[in-house]
């Protein structure tokens, strides 16, 4: 039997190991993913050219009801660190506001006040910001103004929450890879980049204020923390943005990752496949998870899965 | 054996028509899958600036201004070059020399866009960032070296499309130069023109094919996508500098087309797509006119 889903670029390296460790142990279901955008992963689930859809960003009010009973299940955890090209600057501390105003292009140099407060005793120059965005449209954007717009109600009613924003500032980079080579030769430049992209190719990244006031520098385990402070307050549906977690540890710019899919599946075979898929995943597939840079989901949000994927209509 | 000229004639006719269809659907498909973004937006799509996906406000004239922008000033780079390169290869060049020559220039033709962009990032970006870092203050206050130098830009963009166009326009040019007639050329020594006024004789009687050469490259410079994106900065902004971070038409699809996920969003965008059909289609219409008022096919 073969399944069809697509979606999501970022999870599709720890998918593509799943989909073949889950085949070893199911020769007669083989998962074809094809990692072609959280948006056109969205549409394709909703016409149902796909029987799963996998994407990035919860799907918002519009887009649920062209997909009637359409569910989300969380499958691992990301996050997006600030990286920065500063001479002689190895260490760097930011709040959520002055991202956000860093973005909004308020804070125009490096040695302004609001940043030399929160790093005492690094020399900061007194030269340009040069901002870097992705030009593309990504679920990494997306988790970035997600969290700015929480903490700035300015950077909210501007620039707004999206794959694709209107940057009131800077310059576009293509992917990761074209924002950390524009910030790693721009000296004085500012970008955000996956966690995963800046742990492989040892991009140095700022550590950011969360809730509860501590400066975390992000690590899978400080986004499994985030999630599983989260986990108390998480709707039944799981559509939740974990952006500025409250709790001890927390790393603030964090998401989940979803899979989607309809409560009462066409194809009941395929349907129960692909439960049968996910509850493996949630569970022995989490270990394969911090090797590819992923952070593991924690185990209340597991169990609380568990149980909703109990409700799809299999037979 | 008239009854299989017959039926090669019409097999030949189909693919050949097939080919015509293929672009016609490609235009009805666009126009019809932009209609939302037609009606909502209207002439103003040509004529705002503002590209808001929150809001869901739409307007096209950054990347229409920076597609313009970014092609005329290739072809304002590569057309001397490649000039100079055809009529080397067909009016100068020791014959020992024309082939591996051609095989240069048409290599630069076969190298994946991709790799242009790299190169472009890798080692273009960083020399035009010192550059522009090493510009004088007096010129930086002019509009067209205004703005921090980030060394991606409209600058970087122009210059790898530049080299993008030489090929193309520089073979068409060569083979319009030599449809000029031998006669051309010796009435010139005839009447005791130098090596100079001959090759700018041939290059008069050419001028029609030379100005199609020129506008091919033209086309393909605004049709360019992947080498764009890498290199201009994808801020769309309607500027004159050549330091500022810009926009084109094929970047801005490439960029946001896979995360499109509001029907709105995806019919403006698709309507940039018909935009950037119909101007392309047009501008090569026209430089084939040009080329093969020349040198009929």
């Amino acid at each position: 039997m073969t399944i069809n889903g697509a979606g999501a670029t970022f999870p599709y390296p720890i998918y593509s190991k799943w989909f073949s460790e889950y085949n070893k142990l199911h020769p007669d279901v083989r998962i074809n993913y094809q990692s072609i955008g959280s948006g056109g992963g969205i549409q394709q689930v909703t016409n149902r050219t796909v029987f799963f859809g996998a994407t990035d960003g919860p799907m918002n009010e519009d887009q649920l009801k062209g997909a009637p009973g359409i569910m989300h299940f969380p499958t691992v955890l990301g996050a997006v660190v600030p990286v920065y090209n500063v001479a002689g600057v190895s260490e760097l501390k930011f709040t959520g506001q002055a991202l956000a105003d860093i973005y909004l292009g308020k804070i125009k140099k490096w040695n302004d006040p609001a940043l030399t407060k929160l790093n005492p005793g690094v020399k900061l120059p007194a030269t340009d910001i040069s901002v870097v965005h992705r030009s593309d449209g990504s679920g990494t954007t997306y988790i970035f103004v997600d969290y700015l717009s929480k903490i700035s109600p300015q950077f909210k009613s501007d620039v707004g929450v999206s794959t694709s924003v209107k940057w009131p500032a800077g310059v576009g980079g293509k992917g990761n890879e074209g924002v950390s080579g524009l910030v790693t030769q721009t000296p004085g430049s500012i970008g955000y980049v996956e966690l995963i992209y800046a742990l492989q190719n040892k991009i140095p990244f700022g550590s950011v204020q969360n809730a509860a006031g501590e400066f975390v520098k992000a690590s899978t385990d400080a986004v499994t923390k985030a999630a599983a402070a989260a986990a108390a307050t998480i709707p039944e549906d799981f559509r939740v943005s974990i952006t500025n977690a409250q709790g001890a540890g927390a790393y603030p710019i964090s998401s989940f990752t979803w899979i989607l899919l309809y409560q009462d599946p066409m194809d009941k075979r395929a349907g129960n496949a692909m439960v049968d898929f996910l509850k493996w995943a949630l569970t022995d597939g989490q270990k394969y998870a911090p090797d590819l840079g992923y952070a593991p989901l924690p185990a209340n949000v597991i169990m609380l899965e568990q149980a909703a994927l109990d409700r799809i209509k299999v037979s | 054996m008239r009854s299989t000229d017959l039926r090669f004639r019409i097999g030949i006719g189909v693919f050949a028509a097939a080919l015509l269809l293929i672009v016609v659907a490609i235009g009805i498909t666009l126009a019809n899958d932009s209609s939302l973004s037609l009606q909502r937006f209207g002439f103003r799509f040509w004529r705002t600036s503002n590209w808001d996906p929150v809001a869901g406000e739409f307007g096209a004239l950054p990347f229409i201004w920076g597609t313009f922008y970014s092609s005329v000033l290739a072809l304002a780079i590569a057309t001397p070059v490649a000039l100079g390169i055809a009529v080397f290869i067909s009016e100068l060049c020791p014959q020992a020399l024309r082939a591996p020559l051609m095989f240069l220039t048409e290599l630069l033709a076969a190298i994946p866009s991709i790799v242009y962009g790299l190169w472009g990032i890798f080692v273009l970006v960083p020399a035009v960032r010192a550059i522009e870092a090493s510009m004088p203050e007096g010129l930086r206050a002019l509009p067209l070296f205004s703005g921090p130098p980030f060394g991606v830009g409209m600058l970087a963009a122009a210059l790898i499309l530049a080299v993008m166009v030489v090929p193309f326009t520089s073979a068409v040019a060569r083979e319009v130069l030599k449809t000029v007639p031998m006669t051309q050329r010796e009435a010139a020594f005839a009447l005791g023109a130098t090596r100079f006024e001959a090759i700018r004789a041939a290059m008069f009687y050419a001028r029609t094919g030379i100005i199609g050469a020129v506008m091919l490259g033209f086309g393909r410079a605004l049709g360019e996508t992947m080498a764009v994106t890498m290199v201009i900065g994808n801020n769309p902004q309607v500027s004159l500098s050549l330091f500022a971070p810009q926009y084109t038409m094929a970047a801005v699809i490439a960029n946001e087309f896979t995360e499109a996920a509001n029907a709105l969003y995806l019919s403006a965008l698709i309507e940039i797509g018909l935009v950037l059909f119909v101007i392309t289609l047009l501008v090569n219409v026209l430089s084939r006119g040009l080329i093969w008022s020349m040198a009929p096919p």
